[in-house]
């Protein structure tokens, strides 16, 4: 099954490199939707405290709507998505390859976004990077594996730009306030490595809830 | 797979559709539809738009389950499909399924590697050889011509050698000469043993390469008729309820 995610995971990236759509557009989007933040809070130098790690988020998280919307969009217009269905394949690893793929591509956005609000909020995002990359991978995991199945179900609805942050916001709130709520400790003049290791240890929490129960159910959603 | 179609443990030697109706919702888009296609046959589906062709070739797929009724694979059951059973089905839509941005050769290796080929860069560049498109190989797809993507996709859909075939308008868009070599293609792998389905609108272009046709109309079956000729005049006195032109057998 790996084999295959690998197979579409690296499909994904190849079409990606050549048209780099998703990439563009994304990373366009997060780093303006900053920058009107940064415009509209930082006072002569001086940003909310904690307002780096709800903006950091918020920057993912309709990042990461885009990505996925579109993920699934480019299966949709050249119908490729039937013949992956139609591969004497394992449909999870369908879903594990277009889950690895929106995963890079936000970590992509990440890479870009947490030294430009490190720089426009003055955050010590970078100051315990290890502890951010933790809370960043954790948090885009498990948004993007609710993300991924909801893209999925939703590829031949005729509404689905309006459907999949409709659906998919409410039920990753608890990942987006675990990201915001973590990052936010690694914000503090004092690292409160217990506070940290909380989210964290929520944050992995729903990843493992989120990716069983989209592999459970993917197969069936994707049938009929 | 041996000479009479067995493959993996199960006999796949014919398509036996059983009384199959699909519904969606209150539209009944396949009733109770019966028939059969043996190994080296091609079985043309013919009708207007919205007769259910396309359906039909999606409960095929095993893309869709039947609402009733049951198809069965040699001695497999389409309810028990696995990937064993989709390994043997192939399927170009009318949608060609290839991805704009890869090239024919990056196409056709992925598909090979997700249909199981021990080495799909060969089985890419074998099919390339077949499609006549080998210099052409590592051009992206998007730069092609409706005609050779179209034959990329029909390489596509036998890159893992399947034993039935199904084609949704598979001439659609076609000049001469490709429309030449797709029929050739097929009439080449009717003398492999394959069971090739197809659903389409071109009569004249279907004349005389079907085995068996099946008349549609509103998600039923209303003719069907072994070795058809003249299928153009056939179709109209079906379709309009007139009497079948003689020589035509008829059920």
């Amino acid at each position: 099954m790996m084999r295959l995610a690998w197979l579409i995971l690296r499909k994904d990236l190849t079409v990606e490199v050549r048209s780099g759509e998703i990439a563009y557009t994304t990373l366009f989007f997060a780093v303006t939707c900053v920058l009107v933040f940064a415009f509209a809070l930082v006072r002569e130098g001086r940003a909310p405290e904690d307002g780096a790690a709800g903006i950091l988020w918020i920057a993912v998280v309709f990042a990461g709507n885009l990505a996925l919307g579109r993920a699934f969009e480019r299966e949709r217009q050249a119908e490729t998505l039937r013949a992956l269905l139609m591969a004497p394949a394992p449909r999870t690893a369908v879903y594990l390859g277009k889950l690895l793929g929106v995963i890079a591509l936000l970590v992509g956005a990440e890479i870009v976004l947490v030294p430009l609000i490190a720089l426009l909020f003055q955050a010590r995002l970078l100051a315990h990077l290890w502890w951010m990359i933790a809370i960043l991978a954790a948090g885009t995991t498990g948004f993007a594996a609710v993300g991924t199945l909801f893209a999925a179900m939703l590829v031949r609805a005729r509404s689905r730009d309006v459907l999949l942050p409709v659906l998919l916001y409410p039920i990753t709130v608890p990942v987006i306030i675990a990201g915001v709520r973590g990052t936010a400790a690694l914000l503090q003049p004092e690292l409160e490595v217990g506070v940290v290791r909380f989210w964290l240890a929520l944050l992995i929490t729903f990843d493992v809830v989120f990716v069983t129960l989209s592999l459970w159910t993917f197969e069936s959603v994707m049938t009929d | 797979m041996t000479a009479d179609g067995g493959t993996n443990g199960f006999l796949f030697d014919r398509v036996v559709v059983d009384d199959v109706s699909r519904h969606f919702g209150r539209r009944r888009a396949v009733s109770r539809v019966t028939f059969h296609a043996s190994r080296g046959q091609i079985l043309g589906l013919l009708g207007p738009n919205g007769a259910g062709k396309s359906t039909l070739l999606a409960l095929l797929a095993t893309l869709l389950r039947p609402t009733s009724g049951t198809i069965r694979f040699g001695t497999r059951d389409a309810s028990t499909a696995d990937d064993a059973l989709r390994s043997h089905i192939g399927v170009l839509g009318h949608d060609l399924f290839l991805y704009p941005e890869l090239t024919a050769r990056e196409n056709l290796a992925f598909f090979g590697a997700l249909y199981g080929a021990r080495d799909a860069n060969a089985a890419a560049r074998q099919a390339l050889d077949r499609a006549g498109l080998a210099d052409r190989g590592d051009d992206v797809v998007s730069s092609f011509s409706r005609g050779m993507r179209q034959r990329v996709a029909l390489e596509r859909a036998l890159i893992h050698q399947p034993r039935l075939l199904l084609l949704d308008e598979p001439f659609t868009g076609l000049d001469d000469a490709s429309t030449a070599v797709l029929l050739a293609r097929l009439r080449g792998l009717r003398e492999e043993g394959a069971i090739v389905i197809l659903a389409t609108h071109d009569l004249d272009l279907a004349d005389g390469l079907l085995d068996e046709a099946i008349f549609l109309r509103d998600g039923r079956m209303i003719h069907t008729a072994a070795r058809p000729e003249a299928l153009r005049s056939t179709y109209r006195a079906v379709m309009t309820g007139r009497p079948a032109p003689s020589g035509v057998e008829g059920r």
